[in-house]
């Protein structure tokens, strides 16, 4: 009895719902269908008729429905029928036919969302601001956002200032001083343009496809690039996409549906590139594009077979520097470290305040960079300038001067490391015959030798923070040049020799340590989202227990590194190494593409941004897609930009404000574990859908949703949810119901999480080892099995003790990356001597400080105006190159002029600006033009977009390894004007 | 009577453009009748962001700051509009009617800080306002101010009488106070771009070691005018010192040794090394 009435019960929800929304009305419209609810043994049952948007039902057993939902038995159904779901009662009941549903995609999956929107439609989302506005919330890669929206459109897009009804915030005391941070969430200047990249005026609108592409003809992938495109219908795209999904696993077989996408994506848990586009293709199967470590290179490579740390990729503990350096600190070195430009990662402008509380504090500043760059600007300091590439060579100086003058923690080096005598023996020359003076340095680098003394001995006498890299341990142009993998070693030994742990001597600039309730959870987007991947995510920490799901799984073995996609593509092999953070000796195992029993790829799908303006000799990713290997290309993406000029179809999905979802600022989870460190304060952010997709654009949910229904494979995509349940379900999993009902975060779309309590803070990172402690730093890392002592006892290394000539080094035979640390120039630099005499120039393409990375860039937003990003010179934004007053002058280059940058692997133009921030002999500019646009033949014409990796070397940076070098770039420049652009069409 | 003033440190801008690319989001595609109609999507900088570069390697600075209507007391542009275009508000704000200002370009030539912006599709000169039709819903502060991340700018509703307190006791000045335009921005540390700095490296003639805790004089026209001492570096700076050419001369001493530089600097000025 009691299930009838629940089955009739939800008959009335539909009926009350459809009474109140006019939209479900119009959702109930769509199909005529008859849907059957019973148990499987037809003891019991209720059939519904949708007939021109009407409802009736009854019960009783229809002799034919078009759908058909059983249930095994009425405890199963009562269950499952219940508004509040255990889902993994769920879970269990479908794959263990507990339940079904029978009927076809397009009419069970609107089945689905009828019975969710019955629910759903009725929650209210965002507060009523007045005059018809309502201020919605959601969030991005550069902070969190309240969106006024009036009539359908966006007003305007500004951060957050809490209220009173907010946790309070902590304050740290120190010096005599109390330091407390502002009640804000900061932003970054991409995430205050969101509204001019939402109503960018090259956003995909509608479906398109390459005018001479036709699948069942003529194919001509050598028009991809040139040809233009015609607008079709959704029906027509998903139909074409699908059908070539189908031919080609029949025709090829596995392997033959390569998957590529960029590092980041807007941001959301459920619309994630590692979420709901890992749960499509593990469904359908496709070859791995696998991504090397592109922020982490040298402390993945190299450092961390000294210390450790595989399960963040080479760096280090995040907990407890603000406090260490607000009451110890003495001095900051920043090497290779712009967090004013990077903002860490994700983290806005939250560390910019602590580090003017640390100026405040009269901490001394020093700046390691050829460039003056924007934080060495803000706190000011000494700037020391070394040439591009040499930095390994300065650092073997300072420890050469510590090793000579007793600057080093010789207690810390006898009881917590090995190997340090090799390591002394090579500094002092014994081994090689060259003692790394600094002079010897000097002639190197182009540091003064003074200097370098200067900088050792205070270092050394002093309580230093390294700030190494954006993130403070981790990250920065350093790591990313042919001596990447030196550097970031050079780094992890110098804090080996300081005796890092001690109080006032760590790594970090400020941007990490804050002190967090660090054992709330709430999953980062790396988390695995609504994936259910377990191997390719970090679902297995937490989320795969927290929020159970179905799990998904890539049948396909065949992978091809990200670097050599494109000789993957046109030479048709390639050879790579593993991103592996499991441990740090599976980087050392090769994979080879093709895979042994597999097929090349055959259609390349292309999800996300403009990954030709990031990855190095862009010219051949360019050259790539024109090849006839590919037979289709297909481009998953909001604007028109980068390479979606290459696709076949085009498939325009909607940005994050156009779709429903929820997330945590500046969370990664993963290998990116604990990012929200960076922040003041942690914030869970409801991502509303504040106005409906523009032109016929959806979200990549339900874009990945609708190839699903052509695939067969509607229901398993959806497990029967719409995107706002999975939003729901990804609430409830976490811990964020301890703070909020769901009714008022929806309202309120965001929850500020209290500061640990001060007695219960984090400790300082790394002090366990100092002291010789188990370690007692809130992190599951690294797996027990890891620890070659017992359970937390020790570093990640196979002696537990910090190796200054790595155990695991020693095992391989990589010839650029020796088990002792030895300077090796790099292989594309002030040494190899032909190639610079012709391009004397050395290219610094950092991480772009006003977009982030592609994001923002291009698309005629708001970031164009800003002068240090783009200049409009004759109609057209040409992005910007730094340049010392020396080389504009011996080149007669004035400011603002049009300038050529080139070598032999492509050349770009760029609008010059002048600046005595940059050391002479460098060309600083950024990595991440979202445009490219070739004058003439597309891979082998110069670009005038400001695509400057068409310049960079794809070579690794050892050959034992996949990690891109791109700083490590010799080029020459010239004055450039359009008549040059005909000549070179 | 409170009035607005804003008060921008341009020690702490770090040229981040927040406020730059907030006040485009504000005004690009919105109308705000009364105060504001939209501002074209590209070429205006209601807010405008200047840098100002000191220096060479290794002693470079390089240091920022917004410019924005300055909501005069006595402003420039309200003098030749006609029809009563440009309005004084009570509070202070400076409103150019996006009506009645229509065709009156004039309006943009008269402002001596070139802070008006001629919109060429709807014929009216346009400014930043202050976020007037903001503050008058209710707003606590501009949106530039609330996208600061170093609070390089903060928004004040004070009386006169206490904005010119204020400005004495934190040595604010405003920008090109000659004109009698009494404008309401006013700016800290303004030094750091209409002045010039002299700097140099003091190094042991024979160890060629940095010099750390030398003491240099600064002396011009015979009368020291600062002193200051080495870092660690061997490194010192003179800073906010008069923007025109002049002879300076330095004496450096350290341990019982001694030396003496001479210089003509009209820009800032690395004087490289100095040998003891
Ligand atoms: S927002 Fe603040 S720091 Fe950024 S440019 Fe404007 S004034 Fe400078
Ligand atoms: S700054 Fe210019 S536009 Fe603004 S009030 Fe003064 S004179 Fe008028």
């Amino acid at each position: 009895m009691r299930l009838e009435t629940t089955l009739f019960g939800a008959v009335q929800a539909l009926r009350l719902t459809a009474l109140r929304f006019p939209e479900f009305k119009k959702r109930l419209r769509e199909h005529d269908a008859v849907v059957q609810l019973k148990l499987a043994d037809n003891s019991v049952g209720r059939y519904i008729e949708f007939r021109d948007g009407k409802i009736s039902s009854r019960s009783g057993i229809h002799p034919a429905p078009d759908v058909s939902i059983f249930f095994k038995n009425k405890n199963i159904a009562l269950k499952l029928l219940s508004p509040k779901q255990d889902f993994l009662f769920r879970i269990d009941a479908m794959k263990n036919f507990k339940m079904g549903m029978l009927g076809p995609d397009d009419l069970t999956v609107w089945v689905n969302e009828l019975v969710s929107l019955a629910q759903s439609m009725w929650w209210k989302q965002g507060e009523d601001m007045g005059d018809g506005v309502t201020r919605y919330t959601n969030n991005t890669n550069g902070g969190p956002v309240n969106v006024f929206v009036k009539d359908g459109k966006i007003l305007r897009i500004t951060p957050i200032d809490f209220s009173d009804s907010d946790p309070a915030t902590w304050t740290v005391k120190a010096r005599g001083k109390e330091f407390s941070p502002p009640r804000r969430a900061s932003v970054a200047p991409y995430a205050i343009a969101s509204k001019s990249m939402v109503y960018a005026d090259n956003r995909n609108l509608y479906p398109m496809k390459r005018v001479d592409f036709d699948p069942n003809g003529e194919r001509n992938p050598q028009n991809r690039g040139k040809s233009g495109y015609e607008r079709i219908s959704w029906e027509e795209a998903l139909t074409i996409v699908t059908n070539e999904f189908k031919r080609v696993k029949k025709d090829h077989g596995p392997g033959a549906i390569g998957l590529s996408h960029g590092s980041h994506h807007l941001w959301g848990n459920v619309g994630y590139y590692l979420s709901a586009m890992l749960r499509f293709f593990n469904n359908i199967g496709f070859t791995r594009v696998h991504h090397n470590p592109d922020s982490w290179e040298g402390w993945y490579w190299g450092a961390q077979h000294h210390w450790g740390h595989s399960m963040r990729l080479g760096i280090g503990e995040v907990t407890g520097q603000v406090e260490d350096i607000l009451k110890e600190c003495e001095m900051m070195v920043f090497w290779s470290s712009d967090p004013e430009a990077t903002n860490g990662c994700y983290g806005a402008y939250e560390g910019t305040i602590r580090r003017l509380w640390a100026k405040e504090l009269g901490v001394k500043f020093v700046h390691i960079d050829p460039h003056w760059n924007h934080t060495a600007a803000l706190l000011k300091g000494k700037w020391i300038a070394p040439r591009p590439g040499t930095d390994p060579a300065l650092a073997q100086a300072i420890c050469y001067v510590w090793l000579t003058e007793d600057l080093y923690d010789k207690k810390f080096v006898a009881d917590r490391t090995t190997g340090f005598d090799e390591w002394a023996d090579y500094l002092a020359g014994k081994s090689d015959g060259v003692p790394k003076t600094p002079e010897w340095a000097e002639a190197e680098t182009g540091v003064a030798a003074r200097d370098i003394r200067a900088l050792a001995r205070e270092w050394g006498k002093r309580k230093t923070y390294l700030a190494a890299g954006g993130y403070g341990n981790g990250f920065g142009g350093a790591c990313r040049t042919a001596t990447g993998a030196q550097w970031a070693r050079m780094m992890v030994m110098m804090m080996a020799m300081q005796g890092i742990g001690k109080p006032g001597v760590n790594f970090g600039n400020m941007q990490t340590g804050a002190p967090h309730d660090y054992s709330f959870w709430f999953p980062g987007y790396a988390e695995g989202g609504i994936s259910g991947e377990l191997a390719f995510t970090g679902a297995a920490v937490n989320a795969y227990q927290r929020i159970p799901l179905i799990l998904s799984m890539n049948p396909v073995k065949q992978v091809v590194p990200r670097l050599q996609l494109p000789d993957a593509i046109i030479d048709g092999k390639a050879q790579g190494f593993f991103t592996d953070p499991t441990c740090k000796e599976g980087q050392f195992i090769p994979f080879f593409y093709p895979a042994p029993g597999h097929s090349p790829i055959k259609i390349l799908y292309k999800y996300g941004g403009a990954q030709i303006g990031t990855m190095p000799n862009s010219n051949r990713w360019a050259q790539m897609y024109q090849s006839d290997s590919l037979e289709m290309v297909v481009s998953q993406s909001i604007w028109f930009e980068g390479e979606a000029q290459f696709a076949d179809i085009i498939l325009p999905a909607c940005t994050n404000f156009e779709r429903t979802d929820i997330s945590e600022w500046c969370s990664a989870g993963g290998y990116g574990h604990q990012f929200f460190t960076q922040l003041n304060h942690r914030m869970i952010m409801m991502q509303h859908k504040c106005i409906e997709p523009l032109g016929e654009s959806k979200s990549d949910y339900q874009i990945f949703l609708e190839l699903s229904k052509k695939m067969g494979l509607g229901p398993v995509f959806s497990e029967g949810m719409c995107e706002i349940d999975w939003v729901k379900r990804i609430f409830d999993g976490s811990d964020v119901p301890d703070l909020i009902s769901w009714k008022e975060f929806l309202k309120k779309g965001y929850v500020v999480v209290p500061p640990e309590k001060e007695e219960l803070r984090a400790p300082r990172a790394y002090a366990w080892f100092y002291e010789g402690r188990k370690k007692d730093i809130p992190e599951p890392h690294p797996l027990p099995a890891d620890y070659s002592g017992e359970w937390l006892e020790g570093l990640g290394t196979q002696s537990g003790k910090f190796e200054f000539i790595p155990n695991s080094l020693k095992k391989i035979d990589d010839p650029d990356r020796p088990a002792l640390n030895r300077y090796i120039p790099s292989w594309e630099g002030t040494h190899t001597e032909e190639l610079l005499s012709r391009y004397p120039l050395q290219l610094m393409s950092a991480h772009s400080r006003y977009s982030f990375h592609s994001m923002g860039d291009g698309k005629g937003t708001s970031l164009n105006d800003i002068d240090d990003h783009r200049l409009l010179v004759d109609g057209h934004y040409y992005w910007r190159a730094r340049i010392s007053v020396e080389d504009a002058r011996s080149r007669d280059i004035k400011p603002n002029d049009l300038i050529r940058i080139y070598n032999d692997r492509g050349s770009v133009v760029c609008a010059a600006l002048i600046s005595s921030r940059v050391r002479p002999g460098i060309v600083h500019t950024y990595e991440s033009s979202a445009v490219y646009k070739p004058v003439g033949k597309p891979g082998a014409s110069t670009d005038i977009g400001g695509s400057v990796n068409i310049l960079t070397n794809s070579r690794s940076q050892s050959r034992g390894s996949s990690s891109m070098g791109p700083n490590a770039t010799l080029i020459e420049m010239e004055k450039w004007n359009p008549a040059m652009a005909e000549a070179a069409e | 009577m409170k009035k607005w003033n804003l008060i921008v440190d341009v020690e702490k801008c770090e040229n981040c453009y927040n406020c730059f690319i907030a006040t485009k989001d504000e005004h690009v595609g919105n109308d705000f009748p009364g105060y504001a109609a939209p501002q074209p999507e590209h070429g205006h900088e209601w807010v405008k962001l200047h840098t100002f570069e000191r220096g060479e390697m290794p002693m470079a600075d390089a240091n920022f700051m917004p410019t924005m209507c300055n909501h005069c007391d006595e402003p420039a542009c309200m003098k030749v509009a006609e029809n009563g275009a440009v309005q004084k508000r009570a509070d202070g704000i400076v409103i150019i009617d996006p009506v009645k200002a229509k065709g009156q370009k004039q309006i943009v030539d008269a402002c001596p800080y070139g802070a008006i912006y001629w919109n060429d599709d709807l014929e009216i000169p346009q400014t930043w306002i202050f976020d007037a039709h903001l503050l008058d819903k209710g707003w606590t502060k501009p949106r530039v101010e609330q996208v600061c991340p170093t609070f390089a700018i903060e928004s004040v509703k004070i009386s006169d009488e206490e904005m010119a307190g204020r400005a004495q006791r934190e040595e604010l000045r405003v920008l090109k106070p000659e004109l009698g335009t009494k404008p309401r921005i006013y700016y800290k540390n303004l030094h750091l771009t209409d002045s010039l700095f002299i700097g140099g490296t003091v190094i042991d003639g024979k160890t060629d070691d940095c010099i750390d805790g030398a003491e240099i004089k600064l002396i011009k026209g015979g009368q020291e005018i600062a002193q200051t001492h080495s870092d660690c570096f061997g490194e010192f700076k003179f800073d906010g010192l008069p923007l025109q050419e002049a002879d300076y001369q330095l004496e450096i001493t350290h341990g019982g040794r001694s030396a003496k530089h001479e210089c003509r600097v009209s820009s800032s000025a690395f004087l490289g090394l100095i040998s003891l």
